[in-house]
Order: structure tokens, then C-alpha cells, then sequence
């Protein structure tokens, strides 16, 4: 493990790595050049499907199986969009991707395109994110200058033009057709699947949603092949992963590793260990939607889409937020439920009402006017809103989209694993920490 | 609409075309329409949106409900710096509360207010995505990461 070198982000310490000149001078739209003068569509979809890509949005749906399910017949045109919403709590990756090697994500979202031949692709940004807009409409002047946008492109005959497109603050336009939605000017509610957005996607068109991190490891499969990347980490979600590490750590930051890495390496290695060399208590794996894990859970576990799944909780985002013994959970619970009550987008009613009774009870608790009935009661709820009893069951489709699960989990996860800080707020009055 | 309802004009038609240009569908461009005269305004005024539905072809109605639903549009003027707070937990972690409760105390305001001056607006937002670098402020368009009360102060004693 200690021989992985960073692939995504080699380079992001070189000043300037964000320019063309720079990318090219280190091999950059090799891939592309490949693509365009060897390979026929198919060909890439089937290297990604051959390289497991996994996505890493958040769902781990393969990549090229993704690809795969574009019509091939029919005369619409087909769209390619890159999420590059990044607002699931504690995941900061993609921002860095953007900043330091956008014109890495720009190829790998070419190379897409060109495998289910879209004509039009966007990246859709989260509007909060300015400087890093800026950054990626100079990287789309400089790539059209380079004729590797626009019409013929390296003279292969195939044109694409990419458009940046800026949300304006909403959580769920990270969710794939909520982002649909908003990029067709309206509300970012998310609609119902099926059908999925590669049979009616963006104006009812076929429309592939990837992630920024998911496209810009493209190039390198591309590059390298399939073998290569599935020989990184684990068989079954291989290839390089960035780990976003915040909240009570010494080193917060972004880590690039392969699939697999212990969490406790993460933690205690490369961030450092827990602030003032306090105990851990609690942390998030993948992002504040993840179910969260006891200091325990955290023992050997492999930071893959397995390994989290043993122990009933997911990659996510792979945002591991860490909770250190000083941390009230109550408290943090209240923080995260007061997140969903606020993104949620208010199309079902036991997400929109659900969330905002959870903030309501939690509220309480934490002031020191719950009861014991008020504890069963944001389980109730959580149940009403998608929440389970066992995750593996998956129980999908008490509401629209899986944002009643992203809150159900968490917030019963904080119950069921440290139910004495919720009963010592009734107890004793009021949280204690 | 009558005669006496205020108007609203891009100053950059050249911008509204080329922005309009991009999408396969004018609807598609309302967002970065709206984004464009928020620059131009501060605020989204209902002159806005009916100039922006005739440009798209849409109801106004339609518009204001994009409109409504988004955070980072503003239906009334804001201060001329709207100080951003995050509060999602990784930053909460790490004293964004303290960081919020200071300005409160400071500029005498409450999260949702202006100062009397018009200087300052004080926002919580949820999560901005920059987790790692806790807590984190948006002002305007920027981002300022890694704060403390200190350096939050110098911060805003230097906007002008
Ligand atoms: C509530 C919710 C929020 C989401 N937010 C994001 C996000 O910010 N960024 C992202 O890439 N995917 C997000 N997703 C996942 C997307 O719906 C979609 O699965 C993903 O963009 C597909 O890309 P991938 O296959 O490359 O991972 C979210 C999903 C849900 C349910
Ligand atoms: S589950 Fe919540 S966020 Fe998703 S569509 Fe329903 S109300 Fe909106
Ligand atoms: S929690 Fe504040 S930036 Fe993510």
C-alpha cells in the first residue's frame, strides 16, 4: 500500500497545474487523442465497463454499465453532464479536481461523450463555488483554442461543445434529476425513476450524470487499461479514491489512496490523529447520509464499497467526518437533521414534514425538555421517511428520491448506537457535553 | 403588466445572446439569466423576472418559482457584504457557532439582518463544500477558509 502513488492528483502541488500547457506537458489528452484516432465508441464503453469504474457520487453504480444503457437507436441527441454539485456534507474532492487539474475532467468528460456520442455535455457546478467557475470556463477557452472542443475536434471529425452551468444553492440539485430540473431552469425537484436519466434524461433526452472524480479517472484507464486499474485495491470497486477527512483531526484534508485503505490509516496517519490526541468517538464514512460508526466499527475496516457495507454503513462520498469523545451527540445529530430539514426540497411529505418534526424533537431533547416518548418517536419518524431497520434490505420508495434515506440513516444511527446521551438529555436535563 | 410597472434592462445584451446561446432550450438559460442580473442588481426584483420570462418564453410565475427555490438568489437587497457562515457540522466542529455568535455581538445583528450602515448581512449556510479548511465564510463570491474570531476580525475591519 505504501508504494501507491497519487494518480488524480500527482500533480497538484506543480504551480500552474491547472493550465493546458501544463497538462499537456505531463501527457495530458493522450488518452483523447487515443480515443478519437483508435477507438470506436463502444471500444471506450467497454474498457470502463472491463475496469469496474465504479461512480463516486455517491451510488458506486458502474461507469461503463452506465454508458451502456444509452439508446443506440432513435434520433435524439444525447447528453453527457458532470455533477459537479459537491454539497453532501464533508466532501471536498471534487473542488480540488477542479482547481488543481481541471483539464484532467474536461478529457475523461470528452472521452465520454464521444463513447455515447453526445454533441452537448455540461458541468454542472454548484453556485457557491465561484473562483472555481472561473477556472473552468478559462479551461474550456483554452481547450476550444486547442481545437480539443467545438467542431472536428483534433480533426477526427467528432465535435462537442461543453457548457459550464452554475446552480444557485441546493443540495439536492446534486441528486441526479433534481440537477435535471434545475438545469433546465426550474426547481430542483427530483423526479421519479424509471425512467432513468439514460432513457429520459435532459429535455427527454438520453443523459449520462457522472461525477467530476468518476470522469477524471477516464483518462487514465484509457491510458493505462482496464487490468491496470482493476489491479488497485479491491476486485470488486478497484482504482484510485480521494478521501475527504475533516471535523476533529489534525490534518484535515484530501488523501489520495487506493480503494481499501484501513480508516485508521486515514485517521491516524495521514490526518494525524484526533485533535489534542483525544479518543475518537464517532465518525461519518461517507458523508453526513452515511449511517455513522463507533470508534469499534472503525477497527479494520477497509475503506471500500465492501468493507463499509459490513458493517451496514456506505462509501458515500467517501466525507469522513470525525467525531472526537468530546463531541455531544445529541447535539451533532441536531446538527445534521437541521442540514436535511433545510435541503430538503419539499416534494414528499414525509420528507418535508418528517425533517422538520426531527429538528423539532432533537431541539428539545438537546434544551432539556424531551421525554423518553420523544426517542421513540424520531425513530417512528425516520421509519415513515424510508428509514430501516436492516440496511442491507434497502427498503427505497417511501419518497421520490433517496434523501429520506440520506437522513434516515444518520439520524437512527446516532440513536441506536449512543442512546445514553439521548436518554441522559431526558435524565439529567438538557445535553451534558 | 402596465405601463407603470418598473423595467428591467440587461446592461450586456451581447452577454443575454451568448448566454442563451449555449442551450438547446431557452428555459435552460434561466439560471445563469438570473445569476447574470443578481450581478447587475444585487437582487432579483419582479422587473427581473418578467424580463427574464419574456426572454425565455415562460410565465413569470414560472420564474419566480426557480426563483424561490434557491438559496443564493436574493429577492431583496442584501449588505454589501454578506457574510456567508457556514454552520453544517464539520465546521460547527470546528467554532463556527462561536464564529456566528461574535458577529452577532459585534455588528448587532441577528442571522438574516443587515447592519444599520447596510455593511454587513449576516447569513448561516449549510455546508459549502470546503469541510476540510473549517469553518469556512463566504463573502460575496470568495471564500475564507480556516478562521478564528482573530482573523475574522482583521478580515472585516479591511473590507471597505
Ligand atoms: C440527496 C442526494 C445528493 C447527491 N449529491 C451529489 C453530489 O453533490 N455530487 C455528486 O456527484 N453526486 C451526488 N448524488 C448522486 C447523484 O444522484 C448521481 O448518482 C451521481 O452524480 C452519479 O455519478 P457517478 O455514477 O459518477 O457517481 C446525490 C444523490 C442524492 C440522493
Ligand atoms: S425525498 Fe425529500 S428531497 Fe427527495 S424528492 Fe422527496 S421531498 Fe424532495
Ligand atoms: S461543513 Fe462547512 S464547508 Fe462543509
Amino acid at each position: 500500500m505504501s508504494d501507491f502513488k497519487p494518480i488524480l492528483t500527482e500533480h497538484i502541488h506543480t504551480e500552474n497545474s491547472h493550465t493546458l500547457e501544463f497538462y499537456r506537458s505531463v501527457g495530458g489528452y493522450s488518452a483523447l487523442e487515443k480515443v478519437l484516432k483508435t477507438m470506436a465508441p463502444d471500444d471506450v464503453t467497454n474498457e470502463v465497463k472491463a475496469s469496474n469504474l465504479r461512480g463516486r457520487g455517491g451510488a458506486g453504480f458502474s461507469a461503463g454499465l452506465k454508458w451502456g444503457f444509452i439508446p443506440k437507436e432513435g434520433d435524439k441527441p444525447k447528453y453527457l453532464v458532470c455533477n459537479a454539485d459537491e454539497s453532501e456534507p464533508g466532501t471536498f474532492k471534487d473542488r480540488l479536481l477542479m482547481t488543481k487539474v481541471p483539464h484532467q475532467m474536461l478529457e475523461g468528460i470528452i472521452i465520454a461523450s464521444y463513447a455515447i456520442q453526445a454533441q452537448l455535455a455540461f458541468v454542472y457546478i454548484r453556485g457557491e463555488f465561484y473562483s472555481e467557475y472561473l477556472i473552468l470556463e478559462q479551461m474550456i477557452a483554452e481547450a476550444k483554442e486547442a481545437s480539443l472542443l467545438g467542431k472536428n475536434i483534433l480533426d477526427s471529425g467528432y465535435d462537442l461543445d461543453v457548457v459550464i452551468h452554475r446552480g444557485a444553492g441546493a443540495y439536492i440539485c446534486g441528486e441526479e434529476t433534481g440537477l435535471l430540473e434545475s438545469l433546465e431552469g426550474k426547481r430542483g425537484w427530483p423526479r421519479i425513476k424509471p425512467p432513468f436519466p439514460a432513457i429520459e434524461g435532459y429535455l427527454k433526452s438520453p443523459t449520462i450524470v457522472n461525477n467530476v472524480e468518476t470522469l477524471a479517472n477516464v483518462p487514465h484507464i484509457i491510458n493505462r487499461g482496464a487490468d491496470w486499474f482493476r489491479a488497485i485495491g479491491p476486485e470488486k470497486g478497484p482504482g484510485p479514491k480521494l478521501f475527504c477527512i475533516s471535523g476533529r483531526v489534525k490534518k484535515p484534508g484530501v488523501y489520495e489512496e487506493p480503494m481499501g485503505i484501513s480508516l485508521q490509516d486515514l485517521i491516524y496517519d495521514r490526518a494525524g490523529g484526533i485533535t489534542k490526541d483525544r479518543k475518537l468517538k464517532a465518525v461519518f464514512p461517507g458523508g453526513s447520509s452515511s449511517p455513522i460508526l463507533t470508534a469499534e466499527e472503525t477497527e479494520d475496516l477497509k475503506m471500500d464499497f465492501s468493507g463499509l457495507a459490513s458493517v451496514n454503513s456506505m462509501l458515500g462520498s467517501a466525507g469522513i467526518i470525525v467525531m472526537d469523545e468530546t463531541v455531544n451527540m445529541v447535539k451533532a445529530c441536531l446538527n445534521v437533521a437541521r442540514f436535511y430539514a433545510h435541503e430538503s426540497c419539499g416534494q414528499c411529505t414525509p420528507c418535508r414534514e418528517g425533517t422538520s418534526w426531527l429538528v423539532k424533537i432533537l431541539t428539545r431533547l438537546y434544551d432539556g425538555n424531551g421525554t423518553r416518548r420523544d426517542i421513540e418517536m424520531l425513530l417512528e419518524i425516520t421509519d415513515n421517511m424510508g428509514g430501516l431497520a436492516d440496511f442491507s434490505l434497502g427498503s427505497f420508495g417511501k419518497t421520490v428520491c433517496p434523501f429520506g434515506e440520506a437522513v434516515s440513516w444518520p439520524v437512527r444511527s446516532f440513536i441506536e448506537k449512543f442512546e445514553n446521551e439521548f436518554v441522559a438529555c431526558v435524565n439529567i436535563g438538557g445535553a451534558v457535553v | 403588466m402596465t405601463n407603470n410597472d418598473p423595467k428591467f434592462e440587461f446592461d450586456k445584451p451581447e452577454m443575454v445572446e451568448n448566454i442563451i446561446s449555449h442551450y438547446p432550450d431557452k428555459r435552460s438559460a434561466v439560471l445563469p439569466l438570473l445569476h447574470l442580473a443578481q450581478s447587475q442588481e444585487g437582487f432579483i426584483s419582479s422587473a427581473v423576472m418578467r424580463t427574464i420570462a419574456q426572454l425565455v418564453e415562460a410565465a413569470p410565475a414560472e420564474i419566480a418559482d426557480t426563483v424561490s427555490f434557491y438559496t443564493m438568489l436574493y429577492t431583496e437587497p442584501q449588505g454589501k457584504f454578506n457574510l456567508q457562515v457556514c454552520q453544517t457540522l464539520s465546521c460547527s466542529l470546528n467554532g463556527a457557532d462561536e464564529l456566528v455568535d461574535h458577529i452577532c455581538g459585534e455588528y448587532k445583528i441577528n442571522p438574516g439582518e443587515t447592519t444599520e450602515d447596510g455593511k454587513f448581512t449576516l447569513t448561516k449556510v449549510e455546508c459549502l463544500g470546503a469541510c476540510g479548511t473549517a469553518p469556512v465564510v463566504q463573502i460575496n463570491n470568495d471564500y475564507h477558509e480556516g478562521l478564528s474570531i482573530e482573523s475574522l476580525d482583521k478580515l472585516l475591519d479591511s473590507l471597505e
